[in-house]
């Protein structure tokens, strides 16, 4: 029975009894009958890598718990998407977010407008328990438009999805591995002097937190646009 | 080639081989190499010949022959007397004592438990034969079940004979093999693939190595069965670039291989048709996961990916693909050979067969060893390892590497079992064993773990990425008695959190030896924290 085969399912989620396709995954169901999984690496139109954890969900009848965005829907399925252990593993997960680069909200341009920040006040994160690790982290301001500043990147690699999916540029990637893990441009070069990089921008409206950003944002002024992304994700795969 | 000139070549074999008085194998495998064994190999061969004795004695480089701590080893057959430590400079006395007795201040003694207690199957040829020459494996039945399968088997018999074998995979985790294989011959497909991990990572593991150095003919032989069965034409070998000579073996023992006609098309004279390459893995120990490897061999960066699909549905290429670890391969000719039912009758009910172990640390004897499964814990230390050195006490002993735990005194006489190895908080494993005595830190150990699994994150999930860090970090502050209880309590919290929410397996195992040394050694932890 291949996944493209659409059957349609009925599922519980959170007690409620809801229809779906069988293609569709967990949170795409969820948001559908708007019940809220806290996510920060999934975006619509673009792959799944289900990196973040903040969207694993229990499924009654299993004892493992199982990434929303990345599980298809199965008949029959009793999904709980809020618990108390999920909330204790959520905010933990939010907690290791933060104490792992330098985000300060407070002088920040997507303060306010910031997934990361807005995942933490929606889930009651008062404080972070975990030591802070305070690395020494480059920003690279090269590019003519934007800049990119590691001490807030929280490696959701949206940013390398949405310009090799949809831009087909691949100018960013992934060097290094664990802690010391960076979104690079093109093979570790200056954003600025990359020959790849089209400066369409679609990283910039992507990106989760205060990374990447516009030249010329002050602190709170870096809103997003991202309605482009589904259309173009449709669009992307009508053409191939 | 046709099945007639298989037996006509090993027999031809055989016969050679009696032809020879003594026969001394040098072993040549990364252990006794690293003693200078080509050294010995070499001067050994220069003396035999200058004594013109060259037409009665053959030299002969072979796998490991076990004790890997008593290296450089020698063994003088059909004696089967076994030399250790053996210098250039013993040579000459050596080939010399071939006419009369053995040196005996280099003998080493085979009546010991190591060599008495072990029972071989994945290392029947290792210490046997050349695994450079493909004429030895076929002396030794070697493609003897390959040709069974291919030409007195369906695939779904040869499936039934792995089932009833109850062979489950040796990389560390124990799934059913026969279900791992079902699932992969169900996948509807027209290109399947069979992959064998080889990129075996755990610090002091070298199990794999060892059999792709002294027998790399078994692997592509359980590979090609493997394959007949689930009906692959395509397999890969992922080996890590770390093991140079496991690599060179097998590409030399492929080129034969192929040469000969039991890879490649029909082989056997039949439609069945399997080709291997090698790829090399460039030193992630995230690349043994499953998916990561996979993405490695596919080009990509080696990042794990959700499960469902597994690789069995969605593996290399979206195809479907059977991945089994370099022992599991290995055991499967000898089951061919001899039928699932005699595999069964050896180790015990839930966990058939024999482990290779890589046993080291502090223990007297170390070295490669296969025991049955179901042998105590106990056994493995004290008769096989023959106790700790230097008259210390047993402290733990720790499987499973930076995925398994320490095992305390009080538990050693349970059996060699997945299921019971489990239960008290460690894993199978892929087989390396660590054995700790009385001056050991159960905190240090901790700590080398976690600090390994830090650098060997892929760092594309949080909890593993980040969580691995602040554990590592909280173990520093513990060992240097700068923690606090709550320090202790956060270390815990945040285990459970790495444990159950990590993407892949690596993340998922990191916090087993912080919790089993927690469980069974919690008094050193406290009396490193500051009350």
């Amino acid at each position: 029975m291949s996944r493209l085969s659409q059957q349609v399912v009925t599922l519980k989620i959170d007690g409620r009894d809801v229809g779906a396709r069988s293609n569709e995954t967990i949170l795409e169901v969820a948001h559908e009958n708007d019940i809220n999984i806290p996510s920060l690496c999934s975006v619509e139109g673009l792959s799944v890598v289900g990196s973040c954890r903040l969207c694993l969900v229990e499924v009654r009848g299993t004892s493992e718990l199982v990434s929303a965005c990345s599980t298809y829907v199965r008949e029959g399925m009793d999904i709980v998407t809020h618990s108390e252990r999920l909330s204790h593993y959520r905010q933990t997960i939010l907690s290791l977010f933060f104490s792992e680069r330098n985000h300060l909200c407070a002088v920040c341009v997507s303060n306010n407008h910031c997934e990361l920040q807005g995942q933490a006040q929606a889930l009651g994160l008062s404080h972070v328990e975990v030591a802070y690790r305070y690395p020494q982290l480059p920003v690279d301001a090269s590019h003519e438009r934007f800049v990119i500043d590691h001490n807030r990147c929280i490696l959701c690699t949206r940013c390398v999805r949405v310009c090799d999916e949809i831009e087909r540029a691949h100018t960013w990637d992934v060097a290094g591995r664990g802690v010391q893990a960076l979104v690079i441009t093109d093979l570790n070069e200056p954003w600025g002097s990359s020959e790849t990089c089209t400066s369409c921008g679609k990283c910039v409206q992507v990106c989760p937190t205060g990374a990447l950003f516009e030249k010329g944002k002050a602190v709170a002024e870096m809103s997003r646009r991202r309605r482009f992304l589904p259309y173009l994700a449709k669009t992307k795969e009508k053409s191939s | 080639m046709m099945p007639e000139e298989l037996t006509e070549l090993a027999h031809k074999e055989q016969t050679d081989a009696q032809q020879w008085q003594h026969q001394i194998h040098v072993c040549t495998a990364t252990g006794c190499l690293s003693a200078q064994s080509d050294q010995v190999y070499t001067a050994l061969t220069r003396e035999v010949r200058d004594r013109g004795m060259d037409k009665t004695c053959r030299v002969k480089g072979v796998g490991c022959l076990g004790l890997c701590s008593a290296g450089p080893l020698v063994q003088v057959n059909p004696a089967g007397t076994l030399y250790q430590h053996v210098q250039v400079d013993d040579v000459p006395e050596l080939v010399q004592s071939l006419k009369h007795s053995p040196v005996e201040r280099l003998v080493c003694s085979t009546d010991i438990p190591f060599f008495q207690q072990q029972v071989k199957i994945v290392l029947a040829n290792a210490g046997n034969i050349d695994p450079e020459r493909i004429e030895e494996y076929l002396a030794v039945d070697g493609y003897q079940g390959l040709l069974q399968a291919v030409t007195e088997m369906t695939p779904s018999e040869v499936i039934s004979e792995v089932i009833h074998s109850g062979l489950r995979g040796r990389g560390g985790a124990g799934y059913p093999t026969g279900l791992k294989w079902t699932t992969v011959a169900k996948a509807d497909s027209h290109q399947k693939y069979v992959i064998c991990n080889a990129d075996e990572g755990d610090p002091g593991a070298f199990m794999d190595r060892n059999i792709l150095e002294s027998d790399p003919h078994c692997i592509i032989e359980g590979m090609a069965i493997a394959g007949y069965a689930v009906g692959a034409t395509q397999g890969y070998i992922y080996v890590r670039s770390e093991y140079p000579l496991a690599i060179k073996r097998l590409r030399n023992a492929l080129r034969r291989a192929e040469r000969l006609g039991v890879i490649g098309n029909n082989i056997f004279e039949s439609a069945f048709r399997f080709q291997i390459d090698v790829r090399l893995g460039a030193g992630a120990f995230v690349c043994g996961e499953e998916t990561a490897l996979i993405a490695s061999i596919e080009g990509r960066r080696g990042n794990p990916r959700p499960r469902p699909p597994y690789p069995a549905e969605a593996g290399l290429w979206g195809q479907p693909t059977l991945i089994n670890n370099v022992e599991t391969l290995a055991n499967i000719p000898a089951i061919l050979r001899n039928g699932g039912g005699w595999f069964a009758t050896i180790g015990s009910s839930q966990s058939t067969g024999t482990k290779v172990f890589a046993l080291t640390g502090k223990v007297n004897h170390g070295g490669l060893i296969e025991v049955p499964m179901g042998m105590s814990l106990r056994s493995i230390v004290f008769d096989i390892g023959g106790g700790i050195p230097n008259e210390l006490a047993f402290k733990a002993m720790q499987t499973g590497g930076p995925s398994g735990g320490c095992i305390p005194e009080t538990h050693l006489d349970m059996p060699t079992e997945y299921e019971t190895l489990n239960q008290i908080g460690s894993i199978m494993g892929s087989g390396g064993i660590i054995i700790m005595d009385e001056t050991s830190s159960m905190v240090d150990v901790a700590r080398f773990y976690m600090e390994f699994c830090q650098d060997e994150s892929c760092g594309k999930c949080v909890p593993c990425r980040v969580g691995t860090a602040q554990l590592a970090t909280l173990l520093t502050k513990i060992a240097e008695g700068m923690a606090t209880p709550e320090d202790l309590i956060l270390l815990e919290e945040l285990c459970d959190v790495v444990k159950h929410t990590s993407l892949c397996g690596l993340g998922q195992s990191a916090p087993n030896p912080v919790l089993s040394t927690l469980r069974f050694f919690r008094h050193e932890y406290l009396a490193h924290i500051r009350q």
